[in-house]
C-alpha cells in the first residue's frame, strides 16, 4: 500500500506539470484543469491500490483527468444552455475518448505553452514566480508559501489573481511567434533564475541557502533545456545554476558564511560540476553567448580550480568585462573590479571600486562596502578596512552574512 | 474578445507643432486603416483636451458637478480604440503601434477587456 502511494507521489512530482499543461490546453482553464488532475490522482490512488500500478501511470492519470473534465463540462452544459465564461473551452467532442487505451496513450507535451503563459509579462513578477512553481514545479501552495516565507493566504491570493487575469484578459495559451520568442524566452529564464537566487541568496531567514528552491529552479532549467534544446541561453542558465549549487555544502559551516576562497573544495558536488562544465561547453558552442553563458563560463573557471590560487582570475576579469558590455550594471562592475584585484592588480581593482562609489548608487549595497573592505585589508590599510566593514555590517540583512563580516572585522582588529 | 485601448498622453500647454501633429495623425491613420482592413476595428476616437472635461458625482441623490477630469494625473485620457481580437498578445501588438503623444508628449496605452463579451465561438485559442 505504502509502495503504491509512494509511486503515485513520484508520478505526481515528475509528471504533474506535463499532465496539467495538456489539460489546460484541452479545457482552457487553469482551475478546471487543476481540479480534474487532483481528482484523477485521488482515483489513481484508490484504483492502483487494488489493481496495482498501470504500465504507463502518467497516461492513466491523464485519461482519468480528461474524463473528469468532460463529465464536468457536461454537467455545466446541462445547467446552462449557453455560457460565455466557457468561451476558452474547446468542445469536448473534439477529443473522442473511445480512442484512448490508457496503457498506450501518449499525449503531446504542452509544457512550453504553460511556461510562456505563466511567465507572461502582463502578469507581475511575483505572480509569474508563484504560478510557475505551482503549475510546472508541482509544488503545493503551502510549500511555495514556506519557501518564500509568506503567509499561505497571501500566496493563495496571488495565484487566484494571476489565474483570473489569464482568463479574463485572455492571455493566450501558446508559444510566442518567432519574432517575439527571444524577449519572451528571456522573461522565462529570468523567472527561473529569480527562483534560484531566492533559494541561493536567501535574503531573509536564518538559512543561507534554501536548497528546495534551488533544486526546483534547476528542475525547471532542465525542462527548458529539454523543450528548447537548441537554445544556448537555456543551457547556460542550467549550467550556471548547477555550478553555483555544487558549492552549497561548502558555503556555510556551523551557521557561518565561508567565502569561495576559504571553502573546502572537497565537499563541492562533483557530479553537479561535471554536468555543469559539460553544459557550458555546448552552451558556448550554440551560438553567440548571452549573459547566462558568460556567467556560467565564470562559474566554470571557479569550479575548475582545485585550489583558490589556481583560479584563472585574468580570464574571469575578461569575462566580466564582456558581461559588463552586455548588461551594464553597478553590481557587475563591482564584480569586475574585484576580479581585476584578484588577478594581481589589487590597486587597480580598488581604484575601480572607488570610482564606482563616486558615481553613486552603491552606498546602500552591503557587498560594495564588503568588497572595498576586503581590498583595503589586502593592501594592509587596516583602519580604512575596518570602517568599510562597519558600513557593510550596518547594511547586511542576512544574519549569516553579518556574522561573517563581524568575524573579518575582529580578525582585523586583533591582528 | 473585445479590448478597449485607452490612449494616455501628457498634455503640454503649448500643444504640438504642426509637423509633429501631422506625424501623429498619420500614425493613428495607419493603425486605423490596418485594423479596419483586418476587420478588427470597432471604433477609435480622439477626445477633446481635459480643459473641456466635466465630472459628475451623484451624492445623496444630488448630482455634484465638478469642473475637470476624474483624476488630476500627469497623463490624461486622450482617446480610445476598440478592437476585437483573439487574445491579449494581439491587443498588445496593436497597442504598440498606436502613437501616444497626441496631446504633447509620449504617454502609454492601457488595455482593458470589454466585459460584455460577444458570444464567442470556440476554437480561436489554439
Amino acid at each position: 500500500m505504502a509502495d503504491v502511494r509512494a509511486a503515485a507521489e513520484d508520478v505526481f512530482r515528475a509528471e504533474s506539470g506535463r499532465i496539467l499543461a495538456a489539460l489546460i490546453r484541452i479545457c482552457g482553464s487553469f482551475d478546471r484543469a487543476e481540479e480534474a488532475m487532483q481528482e484523477a490522482f485521488a482515483s489513481a490512488l484508490a484504483s492502483w491500490q487494488v489493481k496495482g500500478l498501470p504500465r504507463n501511470p502518467a497516461a492513466w492519470i491523464m485519461a482519468a483527468a480528461h474524463r473528469k473534465l468532460i463529465d464536468a463540462a457536461r454537467r455545466e452544459r446541462t445547467r446552462r444552455d449557453r455560457q460565455d465564461s466557457l468561451a476558452y473551452e474547446t468542445p469536448a467532442a473534439a477529443f473522442p475518448l473511445t480512442d484512448i487505451e490508457e496503457d498506450r496513450m501518449t499525449f503531446p507535451d504542452d509544457r512550453l505553452r504553460l511556461i510562456f503563459t505563466c511567465c507572461h509579462p502582463a502578469l507581475n513578477m511575483e505572480a509569474q514566480v508563484a504560478l510557475t512553481l505551482r503549475t510546472l514545479g508541482g509544488l503545493s501552495t503551502p510549500e511555495i508559501a514556506k519557501a518564500f516565507l509568506l503567509p499561505e493566504a497571501t500566496l493563495a491570493q496571488r495565484l487566484v489573481r494571476a489565474k483570473r487575469k489569464i482568463q479574463e484578459a485572455r492571455i493566450p495559451y501558446e508559444v510566442p511567434p518567432v519574432d517575439r520568442l527571444p524577449e519572451r524566452l528571456s522573461a522565462v529564464q529570468a523567472v527561473v533564475y529569480l527562483i534560484f537566487n531566492e533559494g541561493y541568496a536567501a535574503s531573509s531567514g536564518t538559512e543561507l541557502v534554501r536548497a528546495d528552491l534551488c533544486a526546483e529552479a534547476i528542475r525547471l532549467g532542465r525542462v527548458l533545456c529539454e523543450l528548447m534544446p537548441g537554445d544556448g541561453g537555456n543551457r547556460g542558465l542550467l549550467a550556471l545554476m548547477l555550478l553555483h549549487h555544487s558549492r552549497r555544502d561548502a558555503r556555510s559551516v556551523n551557521g557561518e558564511l565561508v567565502t569561495l576562497e576559504e571553502q573546502d573544495r572537497g565537499v563541492w558536488d562533483r557530479e553537479a560540476i561535471a554536468e555543469g562544465l559539460a553544459l557550458v561547453e555546448t552552451a558556448l558552442r550554440a551560438g553567440p553567448a548571452g549573459p547566462y553563458q558568460i556567467q556560467a563560463a565564470i562559474a566554470a573557471l571557479h569550479a575548475r580550480a582545485g585550489r583558490p590560487e589556481e583560479t584563472d582570475w585574468p580570464q574571469i576579469a575578461a569575462l566580466y568585462e564582456i558581461l559588463l558590455e552586455m548588461t551594464p550594471s553597478a553590481v557587475i562592475a563591482l564584480n569586475h573590479a574585484a576580479a581585476v584585484a584578484m588577478s594581481g592588480r589589487v590597486e587597480e581593482g580598488l581604484h575601480r571600486i572607488e570610482e564606482l562609489g563616486n558615481r553613486g548608487g552603491l552606498e546602500g549595497y552591503y557587498l560594495f562596502h564588503a568588497a572595498r573592505a576586503d581590498l583595503l585589508r589586502r593592501l594592509h590599510r587596516h583602519r580604512e578596512a575596518a570602517a568599510a566593514y562597519g558600513q557593510a555590517i550596518a547594511l547586511a540583512t542576512n544574519p549569516i552574512e553579518v556574522k561573517y563580516l563581524e568575524r573579518r572585522l575582529h580578525e582585523l582588529q586583533a591582528g | 474578445m473585445r479590448y478597449m485601448l485607452l490612449v494616455y498622453s501628457t498634455e503640454s500647454p503649448d500643444g504640438l507643432d504642426a509637423e509633429e501633429d501631422a506625424r501623429i495623425r498619420a500614425g493613428h491613420g495607419q493603425v486605423i486603416e490596418e485594423a479596419a482592413r483586418k476587420g478588427v476595428l470597432e471604433g477609435a476616437e480622439p477626445l477633446a483636451p481635459t480643459r473641456t472635461a466635466t465630472t459628475v458625482r451623484v451624492e445623496g441623490g444630488k448630482a455634484l458637478v465638478i469642473d475637470g477630469p476624474f483624476a488630476e494625473t500627469k497623463e490624461h485620457l486622450a482617446g480610445y480604440y476598440i478592437i476585437d481580437c483573439e487574445n491579449l498578445d494581439e491587443a498588445i501588438e496593436w497597442a504598440a503601434m498606436i502613437p501616444t503623444a497626441c496631446k504633447g508628449s509620449e504617454g502609454c496605452i492601457e488595455i482593458r477587456p470589454l466585459l460584455l463579451a460577444r458570444p464567442y465561438t470556440a476554437g480561436g485559442n489554439g
